[in-house]
């Protein structure tokens, strides 16, 4: 299904001063109130109906491809359904309008909500505490190399500052690594593409630090033997931290801190449904083993019970009976992490998809994912190259090496070709160990019928590529705009509009 | 679990797949099955999750007290079209627009965002947004580190201290060290000692931000800003109230390098905290150092205008260890909402607005100032945010006010201990008459009990 292809001016392209939506009473004037050179001397915005607000961005919508729109097989990504009964939740006045600097006796039912989403976490990925302060899975990782930086100040052992990265790794990892004052170590895949425990054992030491790992990878294959890996580690004396952006794989399955690791995160946004909103908001809670609790960032939510204990168990209970506050008393924390103390609306959402679940639920969640994504490649492994042709999680990676051996059809241009038949373009070149790769993670939410319509149309892309390639490279042709020049965007920067 | 499934489409992909069950499929080593029964919130119907909510929300009640609070989080009119347009479920469930050709109207949008911010603070160029305020700064101060190779910061004491907390977490891991510029009698940054410190020449900034978090128009004096740059220091501004720029001068008129704040204000909700929006301004001269995504304009195969992410060479999936910052997901549906509301409320909307604010709590001065024993601490313009000395700690005095029903504002002692007997009001064009009525007969009846207890 196409999107529309009109142009739509920019909003400074269009309005008259003075064209005033009444919203509020008009204001005094301002040089009576304050000195004149605290005052701006224009303010070059354009003023808009409201109807031409309205069609503007409806235009621009209609010109954005969303889950909402058609399927969505973006790997890494996890775009699932994002139920609606969340953002209802997230929208009730009491939650959206709560100040952060309201006293906790105001803002008891919000706290709560912060409670039993970090309870049902923890039991859930096996972590002794949950973080929520990050604002996404980034920003979770450099809070968790913070946190391993602290532990080992604490340890005496400052000189522990080597992070081990699988080269199947997210670029966030190294990145996030390089913001502590840690050194990458990247580590080569194994021919399984997996990361070998022996190779392992050569490259750990006294510097070790970290241990940066998902699992599954992302070649969506499950790593059997992540004990060894996690042993080979702690015996070095490092930490091992698990990277959740693939969590949609195992959720309620198997655990990470059953596992061995040590800290870990959770996109939210993916495995539990928040909308991914264009690119964020996200949220990344941030986990750890009981040992680094004291290291979490600040603040934290604390709940007792009538009798004034503790409330804290090994999961999820009612908070009906219970009282909260938020404690920034912590002297070893890492400190804040961010502005205030959550993406709170997504933590509405997420708890919301939790009760929209339960256990059990979110355990058929991880295994339909799973299954959905082992049905595709099993549905065109006779037609394009797998690499890692096994029974993968809930994503897998094909390559268009040979076919573009054979017709000059690279990873890119299937990708190009699927947005013309209406679905979004699988994740391209990444992960970097795979030649022109496809990454492919279907989710949980998509019907067979529709995995079958996405099977077809890269069946049918395959078979054109070979009899008529050039009618796959000049794809698309039915979007908005064709292929563009990100030579010239980069050369020639051109990154917003300025006034004639 | 809003899983299609039936139970004959389960059978049916198995057999493709080639495997019996989904047990098999899903099968793990048995050292890390699961041993115990997970404890999670229990599985509720739709109707029964609504209930639930609705209990915790009747737990939260601090939207319903009349509110002075602000100090980074404001309250302000968000007209309906936001919302309605926002949630839009293109706008909503897209992801970060990496295929162009099927995402030209967000990037459309975030590109409008980027011009919006741009004019906002005078700047030259903005990104994509980054989580909030206080990551913006540490962001802002990370772009100055790289640019000069000073690990030293240099930050006002009267910025709001979650950021300069935020500062400190991310100085740890980068091994950065911030040092503190007092504030003075009048509540603006005192600049006395600029120049010695400078003259250390270990400094990547100097930050300031405008309003301070005493709501003190805090702009660096004619010259100063050109005497930093001098010592090749890099000059951050911080703007947490983002309304503030619809009416005072644009930072970059007052010689900041690099704008970093909060725009909250621009359409979003308060939500507790979260999630709120970023915003990252800077000259050309720090384009390549700029974290996160970036919009451009360019062609496409036509020759049709046709907008793409760009300069991606600094971002983390390139560039890995050596990228400008890790930041990856980013707050573009915040940006979003704000850029609707830019565009709703236009350069009059938003002049009334912050205008308003202006007046509104120059109207809580007046009656605050007016009560027997409370003071206003500083004599700085403000916009729209006041320090008010009570008589006692200002704790107490805002927990007297908690008990009728009044969120009167932030107690300082928790961050300056200097300040334990003042409190940060905020007033907004939300703010009423009444309201201010309400709250100055309150703390005229306080000061006694207060008086009383000890």
């Amino acid at each position: 299904m196409p999107l529309p292809a009109f142009d739509t001016p920019l909003i400074f392209e269009t309005g008259k001063d003075g064209r005033a939506n009444r919203y509020l009473p008009a204001g005094p004037a301002l040089e009576s109130l304050l000195p004149k050179d605290a005052l701006r001397d224009e303010l070059p915005l354009p003023d808009n109906s409201e109807l031409d607000v309205v069609r503007h961005f409806t235009r621009l919508s209609q010109k954005t491809f969303g889950i909402d729109t058609a399927f969505y097989p973006l790997g890494s990504c996890t775009m699932k359904y994002n139920p609606r009964i969340n953002d209802a939740m997230a929208n009730l006045p009491a939650l959206r309008d709560a100040h952060p600097f309201a006293p906790d006796a105001a803002v008891q039912g919000a706290l709560a909500v912060m409670w039993e989403l970090e309870r049902s976490l923890a039991s859930l990925f096996g972590m002794a505490a949950f973080s929520l302060n990050p604002a996404a899975g980034a920003h979770a990782e450099l809070a968790a190399l913070l946190i391993a930086k602290a532990y080992f100040r604490r340890k005496g052992e400052p000189e522990r500052n080597v992070v081990i990265v699988p080269d199947t790794a997210h670029g966030t990892n190294p990145a996030s690594a390089a913001m502590v004052g840690f050194t990458v170590l990247s580590l080569k895949s194994d021919a399984q593409g997996r990361v070998d425990p022996d190779e392992l054992r050569k490259v750990v030491g006294p510097r070790t630090a970290v241990c940066m790992m998902t699992n599954p990878n992302t070649l969506g294959l499950f790593e059997p033997r992540i004990h060894e890996v996690t042993d080979v580690v702690h015996e070095a004396g490092g930490l091992m931290y698990y990277d959740g952006a693939n969590a949609n794989a195992l959720m309620g399955n198997t655990r990470p801190g059953d596992m061995g690791f040590d800290l870990m995160h959770l996109n939210l946004h993916k495995t539990f449904t928040i909308p991914h909103g264009g690119g964020g908001a996200g949220a990344g809670p941030v986990g750890v083993a009981s040992h680094l609790i004291p290291f979490l960032p600040t603040p934290v939510v604390r709940a007792v019970d009538a009798a004034g204990n503790d409330a804290a168990g090994s999961g999820w209970r009612g908070s009906e009976e219970l009282t909260f506050a938020l404690d920034f008393d912590r002297p070893e924390s890492i400190g804040p992490m961010r502005s205030f103390w959550s993406n709170f609306a997504h933590m509405v959402r997420a708890l919301a998809y939790v009760y929209a679940n339960g256990a059990e639920g979110l355990t058929t969640v991880s295994q339909l994912a799973v299954l959905n994504a082992n049905y595709i490649r099993a549905s065109i492994r006779d037609v394009i190259d797998i690499p890692y042709d096994e029974i993968n999680r809930h994503e897998f990676v094909a390559s268009a090496q040979s076919l573009k051996r054979e017709t000059g059809v690279r990873a890119l241009d299937i990708g190009k070709a699927l947005l013309d038949r209406g679905y979004h373009a699988p994740t391209v070149y990444f992960p970097l160990i795979v030649p022109e790769c496809l990454m492919i993670e279907p989710t949980e939410t998509e019907s067979k019928e529709t995995l079958d319509g996405f099977i077809a149309a890269l069946r049918d892309i395959v078979a054109t590529a070979k009899t008529d390639p050039e009618r796959i490279l000049e794809t698309p042709l039915n979007t908005a705009v064709r292929r563009i020049d990100e030579t010239r965007a980069a050369r020639q920067p051109d990154l917003r509009w300025r006034p004639a | 679990m809003y899983t299609p499934h039936t139970a004959d489409d389960v059978d049916a992909m198995l057999r493709t797949i080639g495997v019996d069950t989904l047990d098999d499929l899903v099968r793990v080593p048995d050292a890390i099955a699961l041993r115990e029964p997970l404890h999670v919130a229990p599985a509720l119907t739709e109707i029964e999750i609504a209930e639930r909510f609705r209990g915790l929300a009747a737990r939260t009640p601090a939207s319903e007290y009349a509110s002075f609070l602000g100090a980074g989080a404001y309250r302000h009119y968000i007209p309906p079209v936001v919302g309605s347009i926002a949630m839009r479920g293109e706008f909503l469930t897209s992801y970060t627009p990496y295929q162009a050709e099927v995402s030209q109207g967000y990037l459309q949008a975030i590109y409008e965002w980027q011009t919006y911010i741009a004019l906002l603070t005078g700047l030259d160029v903005a990104n994509a947004s980054v989580y909030d305020g206080a990551t913006a700064l540490a962001e802002g101060v990370i772009m100055a580190v790289n640019a000069t190779g000073c690990k030293g910061v240099l930050i006002s004491r009267a910025i709001h201290p979650n950021y300069r907390a935020v500062l400190r977490t991310y100085a740890e891991g980068l091994e950065l060290t911030v040092d503190e510029l007092p504030y003075g009698a009048d509540g603006r940054t005192d600049l006395a000692t600029l120049e010695t410190a400078l003259a250390e020449q270990r400094y990547a900034a100097v930050v300031v931000q405008s309003p301070n978090f005493f709501g003190a128009i805090d702009a660096l004096p004619a010259g100063v800003a050109a005497a930093i740059k001098a010592t090749k220091t890099v000059v951050i501004g911080v703007v947490a109230e983002a309304m503030s720029l619809a009416a005072l001068a644009a930072p970059a008129s007052w010689g900041v390098d690099i704008c970093v704040g909060e725009a909250q204000s621009f359409g979003n909700a308060i939500a507790y905290g979260g999630p709120h929006v970023g915003f990252m301004a800077a000259t050309t001269e720090h384009l390549r150092r700029i974290p996160g995504r970036l919009v451009g304009k360019s062609v496409d195969a036509d020759g049709k205008p046709a907008y793409v992410l760009t300069l991606q060479a600094r971002e983390q999936h390139i560039r890995r260890e050596k990228a400008t910052s890790n930041i990856c997901t980013n707050q573009a549906h915040c940006a979003l909402c704000a850029t609707i509301y830019l565009a709703a409320m236009g350069k009059t909307g938003l002049r009334d607005c912050a205008a308003l604010n202006v007046a509104r709590t120059a109207e809580l001065r007046d009656r605050v100032a007016k009560v027997d024993g409370f003071a206003i601490k500083f004599a700085a313009p403000v916009f729209n945010e006041i320090v008010v000395q009570v008589p006692g700690r200002g704790a107490d005095v805002l927990s007297g006010l908690e008990q009728r029903q009044i969120l009167g504002g932030v107690a300082l002692g928790r961050w300056y201990p200097e300040l334990d007997d003042c409190i940060l009001m905020t007033a907004t064009e939300l703010t009423t008459s009444a309201e201010i009525d309400r709250v100055a007969s309150a703390l005229s009846e306080i000061p006694a009990r207060a008086a009383a207890r000890v």
